[in-house]
């Protein structure tokens, strides 16, 4: 195998490790709409990390938290619905993350790249990043899990037996900050939402249990990993939305099996 | 039990959001081994008090005042969870922190034993509000907090479940706080009623609140036909009887049942 294959299934398999928990949380918290909102945002944090000339990486991790948090903050004021707000934040940040990278570099960015990943050329330091996070979101997953759990089944009733909601919350919201920044890599920031959701989706059909569902999203999406970047080698499809197709083939197969409870 | 204990205490609690006054100047208090009943017509405020007693939104003025450690075991009206999350009942349960053991006597206790290894989403209105119970349970409450707890249940079991809701009172000795707009079921037990309508129109105990002029007019002479038919399930009296307080309603904006 070609070392930039070799790179490649590195980099995508730890991503798909950690995104099939991650991906269950934002499906049973209904969170698709936000995983994109930030996933978006993310190109705003590249131009950050271009301008400052900081680390990409913890450029867009921060930029997604940043907008996480405004989300937060602008949802208390209640008078849009949460989707109108997710749609103004999604695409406001994605258009003014267009123009911002076309301003202060004109064709220096690989743009494309951004936008649907450039896993063929991952770097040794690339696939050194996404481990080093992945491994460390896994472990605050873990140790997160109960609570996380317990919000997600009844926040009011989570906040009484006296979990601390909103720093549970919170810290959900930069896992997810921390995911997309590796992911985007991976498959771009317009597909990041599909490597977390659809895993997790077609794990439900199969799992069942919380923690059942999460391991077989994580192995649903290495298998879309394996799958997509097989594709991409033999017949030269662009590799992040090979990937993405990849779990969507999955997920169309587990429509076959009859849905358990 | 001469002077039984405060478990909580609100006075002049007043929630405004916005410029809407949520609830206005209300006092409450619950001691331990009474049940205390809230009630009012939809839009009265109950929920925004009870969410403000139990610390889950800020409160604008007044004061509050619970015992020190207090355990709460709170029953929310509803139990949303996404089809997505496979959860089986024990599973639910031991979320709330309970052993197998102690899951095991409080699904005993509310009846619903049977129910341990089945899916959330697959319970009935009245199955979930038993496994809910249970959840309370789990805390071994001093103070059970129960919203609505019979919404969804058939007419034969919210009887039953209100039997088991004053049982559990007397076996735990603690207070419970009853968020209800179904009247004639709940009078049978309790011990003293609060009447919302944003400020609090007049509370003391059930039979004394259904003569009330103020309780009348929000809810109509009908309601007060229906109780009486309950009112003999009482065979005891409590101190409150003699302090039956009503305000006056001169607010711009009348109460509307």
């Amino acid at each position: 195998m070609p070392e930039f294959l070799l790179l490649a299934l590195a980099a995508g398999l730890g991503v798909a490790l950690v995104s099939g928990p991650l991906g269950c949380f934002a499906v049973w918290r209904r969170m698709a709409y936000f995983g994109d909102t930030m996933a978006h945002s993310a190109l705003l944090g590249v131009t950050l990390g271009l301008l400052l000339d900081i680390n990409i990486n913890i450029a867009v991790a921060a930029g997604c938290l940043l907008i996480a948090l405004l989300l937060v903050a602008l949802q208390r004021g209640r008078q849009l619905a949460t989707d109108t707000l997710l749609g103004i934040l999604s695409h406001s940040t994605l258009a003014l993350g267009l123009v911002a990278i076309s301003v202060i570099s004109p064709g220096r960015v690989n743009l494309m790249g951004y936008l649907f990943g450039d896993i063929l050329s991952t770097t040794v330091v690339d696939v050194i990043t996404i481990w080093v996070v992945g491994v460390l979101v896994l472990a605050a997953l873990a140790y997160l899990w109960r609570p996380l759990l317990s919000i997600t089944v009844h926040e009011d009733l989570a906040h009484v037996e006296g979990i601390p909601v909103t720093a549970v919350r919170t810290a959900l919201m930069l896992l997810m900050a921390l995911v997309i920044a590796i992911a985007m890599k991976v498959v771009g920031v317009l597909l990041i939402t599909a490597l977390l959701i659809i895993p997790a989706a077609t794990a439900r059909r199969l799992a069942r249990t919380p923690e059942q569902m999460a391991l077989l999203a994580s192995a649903i999406g290495a298998l879309a990993v394996v799958a997509g970047l097989s594709g991409s080698f033999y017949w030269d499809w662009p590799a992040g939305p090979a990937i993405v197709l990849g779990t969507t083939a999955v997920f169309v197969l587990s429509l076959l099996k009859k849905q358990t409870q | 039990m001469s002077h039984p204990t405060v478990l909580l205490q609100a006075r002049q609690l007043s929630v405004i959001r916005g410029n809407r006054t949520l609830v206005d100047r209300a006092d409450l208090t619950v001691h331990a081994g009474e049940i205390v009943t809230l009630i009012g017509p939809n839009g009265a405020g109950k929920t925004t008090l009870v969410r403000a007693l139990l610390g889950l939104m800020s409160y604008n003025s007044g004061n509050l005042t619970q015992l020190p450690n207090l355990r709460i075991g709170y029953m929310p009206q509803k139990l949303h969870i996404d089809p997505s999350l496979p959860l089986t009942v024990k599973r639910f349960l031991a979320l709330g922190g309970g052993k197998p053991a102690a899951i095991n006597d409080a699904l005993t206790r509310t009846g619903a034993a049977h129910l341990l290894e089945q899916h959330l989403q697959a319970l009935s209105g009245g199955e979930t509000q038993r496994v809910l119970l249970a959840r309370a349970l789990l805390r071994n409450p001093q103070l059970l907090v129960l919203d609505e707890p019979v919404q969804g249940v058939d007419v034969a079991g919210q009887a039953a479940l209100y039997a088991l809701i004053n049982e559990l009172r007397h076996e735990l000795g603690c207070g419970v706080l009853l968020i209800s707009h179904d009247l004639h079921l709940v009078m049978a037990n309790t011990d003293t009623v609060v009447c919302l309508n944003g400020h609090i129109c007049c509370h003391g105990h059930p039979a004394q609140v259904t003569a009330d002029p103020a309780y009348l007019e929000l809810f109509g002479h009908r309601a007060e036909a229906q109780i009486a038919l309950y009112t003999h399930h009482h065979d005891h009296a409590h101190d409150e009887c003699g302090e039956l307080h009503q305000h006056h309603h001169d607010k711009s904006e009348p109460p509307h049942a």
